[in-house]
Protein backbone atom coordinates (compact mmCIF):
# COMPACT_ATOMS: atom_id res chain seq x y z
CA UNK A 1 0.00 0.00 0.00
CA UNK A 2 1.44 3.23 -1.02
CA UNK A 3 -1.37 5.67 -2.32
CA UNK A 4 -1.65 8.97 -0.49
CA UNK A 5 -2.24 9.40 2.87
CA UNK A 6 -5.76 10.59 3.40
CA UNK A 7 -5.84 10.01 7.69
CA UNK A 8 -3.00 10.94 9.45
CA UNK A 9 -2.96 11.27 12.98
CA UNK A 10 -0.14 11.71 15.84
CA UNK A 11 -0.58 11.63 19.05
CA UNK A 12 -4.09 12.56 19.53
CA UNK A 13 -5.05 12.77 22.91
CA UNK A 14 -8.47 13.57 24.46
CA UNK A 15 -9.22 14.65 27.72
CA UNK A 16 -13.03 14.56 28.86
CA UNK A 17 -13.57 16.78 31.65
CA UNK A 18 -16.27 14.89 33.94
CA UNK A 19 -17.44 16.92 36.50
CA UNK A 20 -14.12 18.94 37.15
CA UNK A 21 -12.23 15.90 37.04
CA UNK A 22 -10.08 15.11 33.86
CA UNK A 23 -10.89 11.90 32.36
CA UNK A 24 -8.24 10.46 29.88
CA UNK A 25 -10.33 8.61 27.48
CA UNK A 26 -8.02 8.73 24.74
CA UNK A 27 -4.18 9.09 25.34
CA UNK A 28 -2.24 8.67 22.27
CA UNK A 29 -3.47 7.13 18.95
CA UNK A 30 -0.82 7.99 16.37
CA UNK A 31 -1.74 5.74 12.53
CA UNK A 32 -2.36 6.57 9.25
CA UNK A 33 -4.94 5.68 6.60
CA UNK A 34 -4.15 5.54 3.02
CA UNK A 35 -5.96 5.86 0.02
CA UNK A 36 -8.40 2.76 -0.77
CA UNK A 37 -7.11 1.01 2.37
CA UNK A 38 -9.58 -0.61 4.63
CA UNK A 39 -8.21 -0.06 7.87
CA UNK A 40 -9.52 -1.19 11.56
CA UNK A 41 -9.26 -0.62 14.86
CA UNK A 42 -10.20 -3.11 17.08
CA UNK A 43 -10.53 -2.75 21.22
CA UNK A 44 -12.43 -3.74 24.12
CA UNK A 45 -15.49 -1.85 24.81
CA UNK A 46 -14.73 1.88 26.41
CA UNK A 47 -11.37 2.00 25.68
CA UNK A 48 -11.54 5.06 23.06
CA UNK A 49 -12.01 3.96 20.07
CA UNK A 50 -15.00 5.14 19.13
CA UNK A 51 -14.27 8.18 20.58
CA UNK A 52 -11.25 8.56 18.48
CA UNK A 53 -13.48 7.65 15.43
CA UNK A 54 -15.57 10.72 16.60
CA UNK A 55 -13.12 13.30 16.48
CA UNK A 56 -12.03 12.49 12.94
CA UNK A 57 -15.12 12.65 12.11
CA UNK A 58 -15.05 16.46 13.42
CA UNK A 59 -18.02 15.54 16.16
CA UNK A 60 -15.51 15.71 18.89
CA UNK A 61 -12.49 18.26 19.22
CA UNK A 62 -9.22 17.02 20.27
CA UNK A 63 -7.18 17.55 23.24
CA UNK A 64 -3.73 17.83 21.82
CA UNK A 65 -2.23 15.98 18.97
CA UNK A 66 -2.20 16.41 15.10
CA UNK A 67 -5.27 15.14 12.97
CA UNK A 68 -5.82 15.32 9.55
CA UNK A 69 -7.59 14.26 6.25
CA UNK A 70 -6.38 14.97 3.27
CA UNK A 71 -3.37 17.02 4.53
CA UNK A 72 -5.66 19.56 6.51
CA UNK A 73 -6.58 19.77 10.10
CA UNK A 74 -9.53 18.70 11.37
CA UNK A 75 -12.00 21.30 12.50
CA UNK A 76 -15.10 20.30 12.79
CA UNK A 77 -17.74 17.84 11.05
CA UNK A 78 -17.87 18.33 6.88
CA UNK A 79 -19.23 15.89 3.92
CA UNK A 80 -15.25 14.93 2.74
CA UNK A 81 -15.92 12.24 6.26
CA UNK A 82 -19.00 9.94 5.88
CA UNK A 83 -19.95 7.87 9.08
CA UNK A 84 -21.79 5.05 9.89
CA UNK A 85 -23.33 4.52 13.67
CA UNK A 86 -24.11 1.33 15.50
CA UNK A 87 -27.48 2.89 16.49
CA UNK A 88 -29.77 3.21 12.96
CA UNK A 89 -29.43 6.65 11.92
CA UNK A 90 -32.36 6.95 9.10
CA UNK A 91 -34.72 9.33 8.60
CA UNK A 92 -37.76 8.28 9.73
CA UNK A 93 -39.92 10.49 7.60
CA UNK A 94 -38.14 9.84 4.21
CA UNK A 95 -38.55 6.98 2.15
CA UNK A 96 -35.50 4.68 1.18
CA UNK A 97 -34.28 6.54 -1.70
CA UNK A 98 -35.20 9.70 -0.39
CA UNK A 99 -32.54 8.85 2.77
CA UNK A 100 -30.19 7.87 0.30
CA UNK A 101 -30.22 11.38 -1.62
CA UNK A 102 -30.38 13.77 1.26
CA UNK A 103 -26.81 12.41 1.80
CA UNK A 104 -26.35 14.44 -1.98
CA UNK A 105 -28.32 17.68 -0.44
CA UNK A 106 -24.45 19.53 -0.46
CA UNK A 107 -23.12 17.91 -4.05
CA UNK A 108 -22.93 20.31 -6.17
CA UNK A 109 -23.28 20.07 -9.76
CA UNK A 110 -25.20 17.25 -10.10
CA UNK A 111 -29.17 17.52 -11.57
CA UNK A 112 -32.08 15.84 -9.59
CA UNK A 113 -31.89 13.36 -12.33
CA UNK A 114 -27.99 12.24 -11.82
CA UNK A 115 -28.69 12.10 -7.89
CA UNK A 116 -31.96 10.12 -8.20
CA UNK A 117 -29.32 7.83 -10.58
CA UNK A 118 -26.74 7.68 -7.61
CA UNK A 119 -29.39 6.79 -5.03
CA UNK A 120 -30.48 3.87 -6.90
CA UNK A 121 -27.03 2.79 -8.01
CA UNK A 122 -25.90 2.42 -4.73
CA UNK A 123 -29.73 1.08 -3.17
CA UNK A 124 -28.86 -1.42 -6.46
CA UNK A 125 -25.32 -2.10 -4.89
CA UNK A 126 -26.19 -3.21 -1.29
CA UNK A 127 -29.43 -5.11 -2.77
CA UNK A 128 -31.70 -3.27 -1.74
CA UNK A 129 -33.38 -2.31 -5.46
CA UNK A 130 -37.33 -2.53 -5.35
CA UNK A 131 -37.00 -1.36 -1.63
CA UNK A 132 -36.57 2.62 -3.01
CA UNK A 133 -40.35 3.59 -1.74
CA UNK A 134 -40.38 1.53 1.46
CA UNK A 135 -40.22 3.87 5.03
CA UNK A 136 -37.45 2.96 7.53
CA UNK A 137 -39.39 1.55 10.05
CA UNK A 138 -40.76 -1.37 7.63
CA UNK A 139 -37.15 -2.28 7.24
CA UNK A 140 -35.25 -5.42 9.21
CA UNK A 141 -31.80 -4.03 11.26
CA UNK A 142 -29.58 -5.19 8.48
CA UNK A 143 -31.61 -3.56 5.64
CA UNK A 144 -31.74 -0.43 7.60
CA UNK A 145 -27.71 -0.24 8.17
CA UNK A 146 -27.42 -1.72 4.16
CA UNK A 147 -29.33 1.66 3.87
CA UNK A 148 -27.21 3.65 5.83
CA UNK A 149 -24.08 2.29 4.49
CA UNK A 150 -25.64 3.28 0.64
CA UNK A 151 -26.61 6.86 1.81
CA UNK A 152 -22.68 7.09 3.44
CA UNK A 153 -21.01 6.12 0.28
CA UNK A 154 -23.52 8.20 -1.96
CA UNK A 155 -21.73 11.32 -1.71
CA UNK A 156 -18.16 10.05 -1.80
CA UNK A 157 -16.85 10.80 1.10
CA UNK A 158 -12.98 10.78 0.90
CA UNK A 159 -13.03 8.81 3.90
CA UNK A 160 -15.79 6.28 5.26
CA UNK A 161 -15.89 6.00 9.33
CA UNK A 162 -17.95 3.01 10.38
CA UNK A 163 -18.56 3.09 14.17
CA UNK A 164 -19.56 -0.79 14.79
CA UNK A 165 -22.47 -1.00 11.93
CA UNK A 166 -23.17 -4.37 12.80
CA UNK A 167 -22.88 -4.36 16.11
CA UNK A 168 -26.50 -4.27 17.00
CA UNK A 169 -26.84 -7.22 14.19
CA UNK A 170 -27.38 -10.85 14.95
CA UNK A 171 -24.09 -12.98 14.46
CA UNK A 172 -25.66 -14.72 10.66
CA UNK A 173 -26.88 -11.37 9.34
CA UNK A 174 -23.71 -9.84 10.76
CA UNK A 175 -21.41 -12.02 8.89
CA UNK A 176 -23.50 -11.62 5.83
CA UNK A 177 -22.97 -7.68 5.89
CA UNK A 178 -19.69 -8.14 6.13
CA UNK A 179 -19.13 -10.03 3.08
CA UNK A 180 -21.63 -7.07 1.58
CA UNK A 181 -19.47 -4.52 2.62
CA UNK A 182 -16.42 -5.95 1.07
CA UNK A 183 -18.07 -6.67 -2.10
CA UNK A 184 -19.21 -3.34 -2.20
CA UNK A 185 -15.18 -1.89 -0.89
CA UNK A 186 -14.06 -3.55 -4.10
CA UNK A 187 -16.18 -2.47 -6.84
CA UNK A 188 -15.94 1.05 -5.35
CA UNK A 189 -12.83 1.38 -4.02
CA UNK A 190 -13.04 4.11 -1.32
CA UNK A 191 -10.91 4.29 1.75
CA UNK A 192 -12.41 2.62 5.55
CA UNK A 193 -11.38 3.33 8.79
CA UNK A 194 -14.04 0.57 10.57
CA UNK A 195 -13.94 0.40 14.58
CA UNK A 196 -14.95 -3.23 16.75
CA UNK A 197 -14.59 -5.05 19.01
CA UNK A 198 -15.33 -8.27 17.32
CA UNK A 199 -11.83 -9.63 16.60
CA UNK A 200 -12.87 -12.10 13.10
CA UNK A 201 -14.55 -8.85 11.71
CA UNK A 202 -11.51 -6.69 12.37
CA UNK A 203 -9.59 -8.85 10.65
CA UNK A 204 -11.82 -10.20 7.71
CA UNK A 205 -12.35 -6.78 6.60
CA UNK A 206 -8.82 -5.31 6.99
CA UNK A 207 -5.73 -4.57 5.27
CA UNK A 208 -4.22 -3.91 8.71
CA UNK A 209 -6.07 -3.82 12.17
CA UNK A 210 -4.63 -1.53 14.61
CA UNK A 211 -5.17 -3.05 18.28
CA UNK A 212 -6.35 -0.53 20.93
CA UNK A 213 -5.39 -1.04 24.86
CA UNK A 214 -7.38 -0.32 27.28
CA UNK A 215 -8.79 2.73 28.65
CA UNK A 216 -7.42 5.05 28.30
CA UNK A 217 -6.59 4.24 24.82
CA UNK A 218 -3.40 4.20 23.41
CA UNK A 219 -2.47 2.05 19.89
CA UNK A 220 -0.94 -0.92 21.63
CA UNK A 221 0.29 -2.56 17.73
CA UNK A 222 -0.46 -2.16 14.49
CA UNK A 223 -0.58 -5.82 12.79
CA UNK A 224 -0.91 -6.82 8.87
CA UNK A 225 -3.31 -8.96 7.59
CA UNK A 226 -1.96 -10.84 4.79
CA UNK A 227 -4.50 -12.70 3.57
CA UNK A 228 -5.81 -12.64 -0.41
CA UNK A 229 -8.98 -10.17 -1.54
CA UNK A 230 -11.43 -10.80 -2.75
CA UNK A 231 -12.43 -12.83 0.51
CA UNK A 232 -15.67 -14.67 1.54
CA UNK A 233 -16.13 -16.30 4.78
CA UNK A 234 -14.31 -18.96 4.03
CA UNK A 235 -10.68 -17.67 4.49
CA UNK A 236 -12.15 -17.52 8.37
CA UNK A 237 -10.91 -20.93 8.59
CA UNK A 238 -7.47 -20.62 6.61
CA UNK A 239 -4.76 -21.08 9.25
CA UNK A 240 -3.23 -17.75 7.81
CA UNK A 241 -6.29 -16.04 9.04
CA UNK A 242 -6.17 -18.46 12.65
CA UNK A 243 -2.32 -17.16 13.11
CA UNK A 244 -3.36 -13.27 12.81
CA UNK A 245 -6.24 -14.11 14.75
CA UNK A 246 -4.42 -15.79 17.39
CA UNK A 247 -1.69 -12.53 17.59
CA UNK A 248 -4.70 -9.77 17.96
CA UNK A 249 -6.15 -12.61 20.58
CA UNK A 250 -3.31 -12.41 22.73
CA UNK A 251 -3.07 -8.18 22.87
CA UNK A 252 -6.77 -8.00 23.59
CA UNK A 253 -6.83 -10.68 26.56
CA UNK A 254 -3.77 -9.08 27.97
CA UNK A 255 -5.89 -5.58 27.59
CA UNK A 256 -9.40 -7.45 29.12
CA UNK A 257 -7.76 -8.69 32.18
CA UNK A 258 -6.37 -5.31 33.00
CA UNK A 259 -9.64 -3.78 32.49
CA UNK A 260 -11.11 -6.33 34.61
CA UNK A 261 -8.78 -5.40 37.54
CA UNK B 1 -60.82 -18.37 30.27
CA UNK B 2 -60.37 -16.04 33.52
CA UNK B 3 -57.09 -16.97 33.15
CA UNK B 4 -56.35 -15.51 29.08
CA UNK B 5 -58.01 -12.46 29.49
CA UNK B 6 -55.71 -11.39 32.65
CA UNK B 7 -52.36 -12.38 31.04
CA UNK B 8 -49.83 -10.12 32.43
CA UNK B 9 -48.48 -7.70 30.04
CA UNK B 10 -50.28 -9.62 26.97
CA UNK B 11 -52.51 -9.19 24.31
CA UNK B 12 -56.05 -10.42 24.45
CA UNK B 13 -57.75 -11.01 21.27
CA UNK B 14 -59.34 -8.35 19.99
CA UNK B 15 -62.83 -9.30 20.32
CA UNK B 16 -62.90 -9.82 23.95
CA UNK B 17 -60.82 -6.67 24.15
CA UNK B 18 -63.85 -4.96 22.21
CA UNK B 19 -66.35 -6.95 24.34
CA UNK B 20 -64.64 -5.61 27.83
CA UNK B 21 -64.73 -1.77 26.53
CA UNK B 22 -68.42 -1.90 25.78
CA UNK B 23 -69.59 -4.34 28.86
CA UNK B 24 -67.46 -1.47 30.72
CA UNK B 25 -69.73 1.27 29.10
CA UNK B 26 -72.80 -0.78 29.66
CA UNK B 27 -72.60 -1.37 33.22
CA UNK B 28 -72.35 2.45 33.80
CA UNK B 29 -75.07 2.94 31.70
CA UNK B 30 -77.49 0.09 33.39
CA UNK B 31 -76.02 1.49 36.92
CA UNK B 32 -77.53 4.91 36.34
CA UNK B 33 -81.02 3.50 34.72
CA UNK B 34 -81.52 1.76 37.99
CA UNK B 35 -80.29 3.88 40.49
CA UNK B 36 -82.82 7.12 38.77
CA UNK B 37 -85.79 5.08 37.31
CA UNK B 38 -86.02 2.71 40.81
CA UNK B 39 -86.48 6.18 42.60
CA UNK B 40 -82.68 5.19 44.80
CA UNK B 41 -82.03 8.90 44.52
CA UNK B 42 -83.60 12.14 43.97
CA UNK B 43 -84.05 13.65 40.54
CA UNK B 44 -82.37 16.54 42.25
CA UNK B 45 -78.87 14.93 42.61
CA UNK B 46 -78.87 12.54 39.15
CA UNK B 47 -81.63 13.06 36.52
CA UNK B 48 -82.94 9.91 34.43
CA UNK B 49 -81.64 9.50 30.94
CA UNK B 50 -85.11 11.02 29.41
CA UNK B 51 -84.52 13.80 31.32
CA UNK B 52 -81.38 14.42 29.93
CA UNK B 53 -82.77 13.75 26.18
CA UNK B 54 -85.56 15.74 27.05
CA UNK B 55 -83.18 18.63 27.69
CA UNK B 56 -81.06 18.28 25.17
CA UNK B 57 -84.40 18.31 22.28
CA UNK B 58 -85.66 21.80 24.60
CA UNK B 59 -81.70 22.98 23.68
CA UNK B 60 -81.54 22.25 19.85
CA UNK B 61 -85.04 23.35 19.17
CA UNK B 62 -84.48 26.82 21.32
CA UNK B 63 -81.22 26.89 19.76
CA UNK B 64 -79.15 27.69 23.20
CA UNK B 65 -77.12 24.11 22.87
CA UNK B 66 -76.24 25.53 19.08
CA UNK B 67 -75.17 28.83 20.40
CA UNK B 68 -73.31 27.87 23.69
CA UNK B 69 -71.58 25.11 21.34
CA UNK B 70 -70.51 27.83 18.54
CA UNK B 71 -69.49 30.25 21.13
CA UNK B 72 -67.57 27.86 23.38
CA UNK B 73 -65.73 26.25 20.29
CA UNK B 74 -64.63 29.70 19.54
CA UNK B 75 -62.72 30.51 22.63
CA UNK B 76 -61.58 27.22 22.67
CA UNK B 77 -59.59 27.51 19.54
CA UNK B 78 -58.62 31.20 19.99
CA UNK B 79 -57.11 30.49 23.41
CA UNK B 80 -55.82 27.22 22.52
CA UNK B 81 -53.85 28.83 18.92
CA UNK B 82 -52.98 31.44 20.78
CA UNK B 83 -51.15 29.77 23.01
CA UNK B 84 -49.54 27.11 20.77
CA UNK B 85 -48.46 30.41 18.93
CA UNK B 86 -46.22 31.13 21.38
CA UNK B 87 -45.45 27.54 23.11
CA UNK B 88 -44.33 26.52 19.15
CA UNK B 89 -41.11 28.79 18.71
CA UNK B 90 -40.30 28.87 22.19
CA UNK B 91 -40.14 25.26 22.65
CA UNK B 92 -38.13 24.65 20.01
CA UNK B 93 -35.81 26.93 21.14
CA UNK B 94 -35.62 25.87 24.67
CA UNK B 95 -35.12 22.18 23.67
CA UNK B 96 -32.19 23.06 21.16
CA UNK B 97 -30.33 25.70 22.79
CA UNK B 98 -29.53 25.17 26.48
CA UNK B 99 -29.43 29.23 26.48
CA UNK B 100 -33.26 29.75 26.03
CA UNK B 101 -33.81 26.65 28.44
CA UNK B 102 -31.78 28.38 31.52
CA UNK B 103 -34.04 31.56 30.38
CA UNK B 104 -37.65 30.64 29.98
CA UNK B 105 -37.56 27.25 31.94
CA UNK B 106 -37.00 28.88 35.50
CA UNK B 107 -40.13 31.07 35.55
CA UNK B 108 -42.54 28.69 33.28
CA UNK B 109 -41.89 25.99 35.89
CA UNK B 110 -42.87 28.49 38.54
CA UNK B 111 -45.82 30.17 37.04
CA UNK B 112 -46.73 26.17 35.83
CA UNK B 113 -48.21 25.62 39.38
CA UNK B 114 -50.46 28.20 39.88
CA UNK B 115 -54.07 27.07 39.50
CA UNK B 116 -55.66 28.88 36.16
CA UNK B 117 -59.25 29.41 38.98
CA UNK B 118 -57.06 31.99 40.39
CA UNK B 119 -55.80 34.36 37.39
CA UNK B 120 -59.72 35.02 37.06
CA UNK B 121 -60.15 37.78 39.28
CA UNK B 122 -56.93 39.65 37.59
CA UNK B 123 -57.24 38.61 33.87
CA UNK B 124 -60.58 40.62 34.55
CA UNK B 125 -58.72 43.31 35.59
CA UNK B 126 -56.22 43.10 33.21
CA UNK B 127 -58.81 42.49 30.13
CA UNK B 128 -62.46 43.37 30.99
CA UNK B 129 -65.07 40.69 31.13
CA UNK B 130 -65.29 39.95 27.23
CA UNK B 131 -64.06 37.19 25.17
CA UNK B 132 -60.50 38.11 25.70
CA UNK B 133 -61.05 37.20 29.47
CA UNK B 134 -61.34 33.55 28.59
CA UNK B 135 -58.55 33.25 25.86
CA UNK B 136 -56.45 34.64 28.37
CA UNK B 137 -57.53 32.00 31.11
CA UNK B 138 -57.08 29.62 28.45
CA UNK B 139 -53.46 30.50 27.18
CA UNK B 140 -52.85 30.52 31.45
CA UNK B 141 -54.33 26.79 31.66
CA UNK B 142 -52.40 25.70 27.98
CA UNK B 143 -48.97 27.09 27.64
CA UNK B 144 -47.51 26.59 30.55
CA UNK B 145 -47.42 22.93 29.90
CA UNK B 146 -47.64 22.91 26.05
CA UNK B 147 -44.05 24.51 26.11
CA UNK B 148 -42.45 21.98 28.03
CA UNK B 149 -43.65 19.11 26.35
CA UNK B 150 -42.76 20.92 22.86
CA UNK B 151 -39.31 21.23 24.41
CA UNK B 152 -39.99 17.74 25.31
CA UNK B 153 -40.54 16.69 22.25
CA UNK B 154 -37.76 18.24 20.28
CA UNK B 155 -34.85 16.94 22.86
CA UNK B 156 -36.12 13.18 21.79
CA UNK B 157 -34.39 13.43 18.53
CA UNK B 158 -31.62 11.17 18.99
CA UNK B 159 -27.59 12.48 18.75
CA UNK B 160 -26.69 10.09 16.03
CA UNK B 161 -28.96 11.46 14.23
CA UNK B 162 -28.20 14.99 14.30
CA UNK B 163 -24.35 13.93 13.84
CA UNK B 164 -25.71 11.96 10.64
CA UNK B 165 -26.78 15.30 9.38
CA UNK B 166 -23.65 17.50 10.00
CA UNK B 167 -21.34 14.61 8.36
CA UNK B 168 -23.52 15.31 4.98
CA UNK B 169 -22.78 18.84 5.37
CA UNK B 170 -25.45 20.55 6.85
CA UNK B 171 -24.73 23.42 8.77
CA UNK B 172 -26.84 23.48 12.33
CA UNK B 173 -29.82 25.62 10.98
CA UNK B 174 -30.10 23.83 8.57
CA UNK B 175 -30.25 20.31 10.88
CA UNK B 176 -32.72 22.34 12.92
CA UNK B 177 -35.26 22.49 10.31
CA UNK B 178 -34.68 19.94 7.55
CA UNK B 179 -33.57 16.86 10.62
CA UNK B 180 -34.69 17.68 13.95
CA UNK B 181 -38.39 19.41 13.31
CA UNK B 182 -39.69 16.83 10.62
CA UNK B 183 -38.15 14.52 13.42
CA UNK B 184 -40.70 15.88 15.92
CA UNK B 185 -42.99 16.73 13.99
CA UNK B 186 -45.56 13.37 15.03
CA UNK B 187 -44.66 13.77 18.82
CA UNK B 188 -45.49 17.70 18.34
CA UNK B 189 -48.55 16.75 16.87
CA UNK B 190 -49.39 14.73 20.16
CA UNK B 191 -48.55 17.39 22.33
CA UNK B 192 -50.99 19.39 20.10
CA UNK B 193 -53.95 17.11 20.88
CA UNK B 194 -53.17 16.43 24.77
CA UNK B 195 -53.02 20.34 25.02
CA UNK B 196 -56.21 21.08 23.22
CA UNK B 197 -57.78 18.49 25.45
CA UNK B 198 -56.71 20.43 28.81
CA UNK B 199 -58.34 23.58 27.08
CA UNK B 200 -61.38 21.70 26.63
CA UNK B 201 -60.99 21.16 30.48
CA UNK B 202 -60.35 24.25 31.74
CA UNK B 203 -63.63 25.94 29.47
CA UNK B 204 -65.89 26.06 32.46
CA UNK B 205 -63.09 28.04 34.85
CA UNK B 206 -62.83 30.33 31.95
CA UNK B 207 -66.80 30.93 31.78
CA UNK B 208 -67.01 30.87 34.89
CA UNK B 209 -67.54 34.97 35.98
CA UNK B 210 -68.68 37.46 33.58
CA UNK B 211 -70.02 35.26 30.34
CA UNK B 212 -73.34 35.51 28.91
CA UNK B 213 -73.39 32.23 26.59
CA UNK B 214 -71.49 29.07 26.23
CA UNK B 215 -71.47 25.37 27.85
CA UNK B 216 -69.35 26.56 30.44
CA UNK B 217 -71.56 29.22 31.34
CA UNK B 218 -74.62 27.12 30.54
CA UNK B 219 -73.34 24.78 33.45
CA UNK B 220 -72.92 27.27 36.07
CA UNK B 221 -76.49 28.93 35.52
CA UNK B 222 -77.99 25.50 35.46
CA UNK B 223 -76.26 25.25 39.03
CA UNK B 224 -77.86 27.93 39.73
CA UNK B 225 -81.56 26.72 39.24
CA UNK B 226 -80.94 23.23 40.38
CA UNK B 227 -81.19 22.26 36.79
CA UNK B 228 -79.41 18.89 37.04
CA UNK B 229 -80.46 17.91 33.97
CA UNK B 230 -78.99 21.19 32.05
CA UNK B 231 -75.67 20.00 34.19
CA UNK B 232 -74.89 16.79 32.71
CA UNK B 233 -75.73 17.37 29.38
CA UNK B 234 -73.00 20.16 29.08
CA UNK B 235 -70.49 18.43 30.65
CA UNK B 236 -71.64 15.14 28.18
CA UNK B 237 -71.23 17.72 25.42
CA UNK B 238 -68.72 19.36 26.23
CA UNK B 239 -67.03 15.34 26.81
CA UNK B 240 -68.28 14.55 22.75
CA UNK B 241 -66.58 17.86 21.34
CA UNK B 242 -63.18 16.69 23.15
CA UNK B 243 -63.52 13.61 21.99
CA UNK B 244 -64.22 14.59 18.56
CA UNK B 245 -61.06 17.21 18.48
CA UNK B 246 -59.03 14.21 19.71
CA UNK B 247 -60.25 11.72 16.88
CA UNK B 248 -59.76 14.75 14.59
CA UNK B 249 -55.87 15.47 15.44
CA UNK B 250 -55.31 11.45 15.67
CA UNK B 251 -56.35 11.09 11.95
CA UNK B 252 -54.66 13.70 10.53
CA UNK B 253 -51.69 12.69 12.27
CA UNK B 254 -52.35 8.99 10.50
CA UNK B 255 -52.50 10.89 7.02
CA UNK B 256 -49.49 13.50 7.64
CA UNK B 257 -46.81 11.45 9.11
CA UNK B 258 -48.12 7.71 7.79
CA UNK B 259 -43.95 6.86 8.90
CA UNK B 260 -44.71 7.41 12.63
CA UNK B 261 -46.69 4.37 13.28
CA UNK B 262 -48.88 4.99 16.74
CA UNK B 263 -47.81 9.01 16.64
CA UNK B 264 -45.04 8.99 17.92
CA UNK B 265 -41.95 8.06 16.41
CA UNK B 266 -39.13 5.35 17.98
Amino acid sequence: MSGPVKLRAEHVRKVFDVEGKPLVAVEDVTMTVRENEFVTIVGTSGCGKSTFLNMVAGLIPITSGILEVDGKPVTGPGADRGMVFQKYTLFPWLKVLDNVKFSLKKKKGLSAREKDDIAREYLRLVGLAGFEDAYPAQLSGGMQQRVAIARALAYKPSILLMDEPFGALDAQTRGLMQELLLKVWEEHKTTILFVTHDIDEAIFLADRVYVMTARPGRIKKEVPVPLPRPRDYHIMTTEEFIAVKREVMDLIREESLKAMQ
Amino acid sequence: MLDQLLALREDIPRRYYIATSVTGLLVLFISWCVITYGGLVSPIFLPTPTAIVKAAIKAIQDGSLWADTKASVYRIMVGWLISTLFALPIGLLMGNFKFFEALFEPPIDFIRYMPAVAFVPLSILWTGVGDTQKFVILFIGTFFQEVLMVADNVKHVPKEIINVSYTFGLNKWEVLTQVILPYAMPGIMDTLRITLGWAWTYLVVAELVAAKVGLGYSIMRAQRYLQTDKIILGILVIGILGLITDYSFKFASSVLFPWAKGGRSA
